[in-house]
């Protein structure tokens, strides 16, 4: 099953590296999933977070305000 | 509490490396070492422990803390409390603007949470300490939490709502006390740790070359000027010194890892304490990337106004230490 994930951010350093993060992780791991960033702050708030980055998978918010581990995102996505 | 740093720096100066007691060089070389690693356990132990208690009180457990409960003007304070165990990411800003005017809480105590969220930090506490000892941090971050709050009740005043962007204002109509639909995650401190680990590290990690480039910079400068030398231009009797270096630190964007070990020296050959103060905050608290970002959801007027108040109160606060130390 594809997963659709977002990454919510408005381009800081972290939020970068969460992609990054979030790229390897599929990759490495040959999960099937669409990885979109959204940069627009209107779209981001609609999710209703006040703190970025944040990792939304099938429109569930998965992780905010901080940059997930790798292990974490491997468990996350496994589920 | 930490002569054993000085006996590791003393050991690697002159043992290890052999140099001379009396060389300039070995001299400032032996309190870079002493004063990094101080530096540095200081950040890490400030910044684990912040972690901790803002591992337990998220920004979102503050905004419906705030939007749920009448607090008979101890809003502002409670703002500017959560501010201070915050770690703040200019990024973050306008994010957290649009979710505390959603959730209903007045524009003066979310500002009062944005000047002190940037101004109190986990970074800026760990480095005082290790700079210029407890007494001026307990100071620092007083004036730190007591400005957020002025500030906050003078902006609520200014009836500034109108000057929103079109589209946050419609969301303050459209404001409530709602509910979020994200649910506390429930996780036992042994959960959270790894966590809070991978953040100090991260943070850590970040500020690690600018504290190290600062401490030299400031190292180098120490041996160089004489004492007292700032004595004459910027003594507490000059009315001048403290706007002029408020407002000179307004625009330079440096992050408190890079300027706090400059300003030490300066505070130690000279300046007065309250003026270096007020350099500081104004270093740290107000930066011009941080009101580009707000130009999403205010105008420049309201930009002014809100930079205009806070620096104004930066001011004060400078003087008012001029004459207390």
């Amino acid at each position: 099953m594809n997963k659709i994930i977002k990454i919510l951010g408005t381009g800081c350093p972290k939020c970068k590296q969460t992609t990054n993060i979030v790229t390897e992780v599929v990759k490495e791991n040959n999960i099937e999933a669409t990885i979109i960033k959204v940069e627009d702050i209107m779209e981001i708030m609609e999710y209703n977070i006040m703190s970025t980055p944040a990792v939304v998978i099938d429109e569930k918010i998965a992780i905010k305000g901080r940059i997930p581990s790798k292990a974490e995102l491997i468990d996350i996505l496994k589920n | 509490m930490f002569d054993w740093i000085q006996k590791i720096s003393n050991y690697l100066v002159y043992t290890a490396l052999g140099m001379s007691q009396k060389s300039h060089l070995a001299e400032a070389l032996d309190f870079f070492i002493y004063d990094t690693i101080k530096i540095l356990i200081l950040l890490f132990i400030i910044i684990f422990l912040m972690g901790i208690v803002n591992s337990y009180f998220p920004v979102d457990k503050v905004r419906n803390y705030l939007s749920r409960n009448k607090l008979y003007g101890f809003e502002y304070l409670v703002a500017s409390l959560f501010g201070v165990v915050t770690p703040f990411c200019s990024c973050s800003s306008i994010p957290l603007f649009i979710g505390f005017v959603k959730g209903g809480i007045p524009l003066g105590v979310t500002f009062s949470f944005l000047i002190t969220s940037p101004l109190v930090n986990e970074v800026a506490i760990g480095l005082f300490i290790g700079l210029f000892g407890i007494k001026t941090t307990i100071i620092y971050v007083l004036s730190g939490i007591i400005l957020g709050v002025i500030s906050g009740i003078i902006l609520q005043k200014l009836k500034l709502e109108k000057h929103l962007t079109p589209w946050v204002q419609r969301i303050l109509t459209n404001s409530e006390m709602e509910q979020n639909r994200f649910i506390s995650e429930k996780q036992t401190l042994k959960q959270r740790l790894p966590i809070i680990w991978n953040e100090v590290i991260n943070i850590l990690k970040g500020i690690l070359p600018y504290v190290i480039v600062g401490i030299a910079i400031g190292g180098l400068m120490h041996g160089y000027i004489p004492e007292g030398f700032f004595e004459q231009y910027m003594s507490k009797d000059n009315l001048f010194a403290v706007p002029i270096s408020t407002i000179l630190a307004v625009p330079m964007y440096s992050n408190a890892s890079g300027i706090l070990p400059v300003v030490q020296v300066l505070v130690a050959k000279g300046i007065p304490l309250g003026t270096a103060i007020a350099f500081m905050m104004g270093v740290i608290g107000l930066s011009l990337p941080e009101a580009m970002l707000l130009k999403k959801v205010m105008n420049i007027k309201l930009i002014g106004i809100f930079f205009g108040v806070v620096t104004l109160c930066i001011i004060i606060s400078g003087y008012i230490f001029n004459l207390i130390f």
